[in-house]
């Protein structure tokens, strides 16, 4: 049975030419990045390489300003552990913006910054799943240290207006100046690196986080952009790698498959865009007639390559385990798919009647998926949805 | 979170699984807010269920636990039938991850309901 992959917003295959790349420094250039001889020379020489790729990519000023870390989660904790650490020394309470649609990595990070008493705003977002900037906009304090908003939600793949926020803040910027407290802007960019132009020069943010397991790297690596002049306090003590922000011996694999990855991520973007476009708008098209169905965010504002649609009356994780006994992965935002038992937070933020969030499915497309497996996804979705709505109680509307 | 391969197995081919049209009792519990619904049709002579299926909105654990319900309670006088415990349900689907056990307890109440509208 051939298996469908829709769930490329969890992970993406490795690109097997990434592979090749990538094969060389296990076995054959294996030295230490930090070390003098010949051997760590190698592998030191890799990374700078890979490191100017990512910076040209993103638009950066210097190489310098790209930190290789573990995965993005690594890097959200970093962005925002690192301003908090180096700002609360002036045992003043400090106040962050963020939204309610963060990653975990994010939102739990401000969670726990408000236990230790500081003040956090959770920007709400609208019936689209795009943050309201009014609210932001008067959010901002005199002791305002960093406002964090993802650059694309990955539950519903709801574009946020990053440009416009570092507009703000690059406003905010130029008022405080010769005051205490500076503001910065971080952005998680982890499922729009892939789809939307993201530059660093023209959203203006000081930090920006993504990992290489969602664009075709291996699982295990991220980067966090700190601009130059951005000062943090590192999470861990350790040795002076990565310009003393992240202790650690290099993964150096992992920073060869990301710089290969970015470069076909940059050759290959316009052709993936209008791939996945065209499979998103066939599966739309297939499954618009279907009773009771609801596709969730804004398709004009929303990811490429990602699709959100919530069944009334089919529970999400029954209909995921379905399709995934005929092979098709995709995800839930149903309450009974989380440990908590709680429906998604995101759908909830936008308005979605919880009745709807619990037979919500995410379908996330990527580089290697075809038009061809739409009808077999679309046929098997019909009859799962079909066959749970006749196992139900007949449902009241 | 995993799930056994019994869960799976109940949750795939379900038994006892759609309605009775002339039922002796039905029992209904949980609602659309909370995300699962099970629904329990009893046919009942001589106080010994004869018959019993279900119908479940819910996860594949909602669904394996209505199953294994129905598999229980068929046959069984309306005293025993009344002992099932969640316990049981869930030894028999050898296990359920933690956070699913409430839909254990919910195929306990669906029956235990029906049998208190039989007795009213």
């Amino acid at each position: 049975m051939p298996r469908i992959y829709f769930d490329n917003a969890a992970t993406t295959k490795v690109d097997s030419r990434v592979v090749d790349a990538m094969l060389p420094f296990f076995s054959d250039e294996y030295g230490n990045p930090s070390s003098i001889h010949s051997f760590g020379q190698e592998t030191s020489t890799a990374i700078e390489s890979a490191r100017e790729k990512i910076s040209g990519f993103l638009g950066a000023n210097d190489p310098q300003e790209i930190v290789f870390t573990s995965c993005a989660t690594e890097s959200n904790n970093l962005a925002i552990w690192g301003i908090f650490n180096k700002f609360k020394i002036k045992k003043k309470k400090l106040h962050f913006i963020t939204s309610k649609i963060e990653h975990p990595s994010v939102l739990q990070v401000f969670k726990k910054i408000e236990k230790l008493g500081h003040e956090v705003s959770f920007i709400e977002v609208d019936h689209d799943g795009i943050i309201k900037l009014e609210q932001l906009r008067k959010e901002i304090k005199a002791n305002t240290v960093l406002v964090s908003i993802m650059s694309a939600n990955n539950e519903v793949g709801s574009i946020q207006p990053v440009e416009e926020i570092g507009e703000i803040i690059a406003k905010e910027k130029i008022k405080r100046q010769n005051k205490e407290l500076p503001i910065f802007f971080h952005t998680d960019a982890v499922q729009a690196l892939n789809y939307l132009e993201i530059n660093v020069a023209k959203i203006k943010c000081d930090l920006l986080s993504f990992s290489g397991h969602k664009i075709y790297a291996p699982m295990g690596i991220g980067v966090l952009f700190i601009r130059k002049g951005v000062s943090l306090e590192p999470l861990m003590q350790g040795g002076s790698h990565e310009f003393n922000l992240r202790p650690g011996t290099s993964n150096v694999p992992g920073i060869v498959g990301l710089g290969k990855a970015i470069e076909i991520l940059d050759s290959e973007k316009e052709k993936t865009i209008s791939k996945v476009k065209k499979i998103k708008e066939k599966i739309i098209h297939e499954l618009k007639d279907v009773k009771d169905i609801r596709f969730n965010g804004n398709p004009d504002k929303q990811l490429p390559n990602l699709l959100n649609i919530s069944f009334y009356g089919a529970e999400g994780e029954s209909i995921l385990m379905m399709l995934d006994m005929e092979g098709i992965a995709i995800s839930t935002g149903s309450a009974c798919s989380s440990g908590a038992l709680e429906p998604s937070y995101v759908l909830t933020a936008m308005g979605i009647p919880v009745e709807w969030t619990h037979g919500s499915i995410r379908v996330s497309l990527g580089r290697f998926n075809s038009e061809q497996e739409v009808s077999t996804f679309v046929t098997s979705l019909k009859q799962i949805v079909e066959k749970l709505r006749q196992m139900a109680p007949a449902l009241k509307q | 979170m995993q799930y056994t391969e019994k869960l799976i197995e109940h949750f795939k081919n379900p038994h006892n699984q759609g309605d009775i049209k002339d039922a002796d009792a039905v029992g209904e519990v949980g609602n659309m807010k909370c995300g699962d619904i099970m629904k329990v049709y009893l046919k009942i002579n001589n106080d010994k269920i004869d018959d019993i299926k279900f119908e479940t909105l819910g996860c594949a654990a909602a669904i394996a636990t209505s199953s294994v319900l129905t598999d229980l309670a068929k046959g069984k006088s309306l005293d025993d039938a009344l002992k099932i415990s969640k316990q049981d349900i869930v030894d028999v689907l050898g296990g359920i991850p933690a956070p699913k056990f409430h839909c254990s307890i919910l195929a306990e109440e669906a029956l235990k309901k029906a049998i208190e509208n039989y007795k009213k």
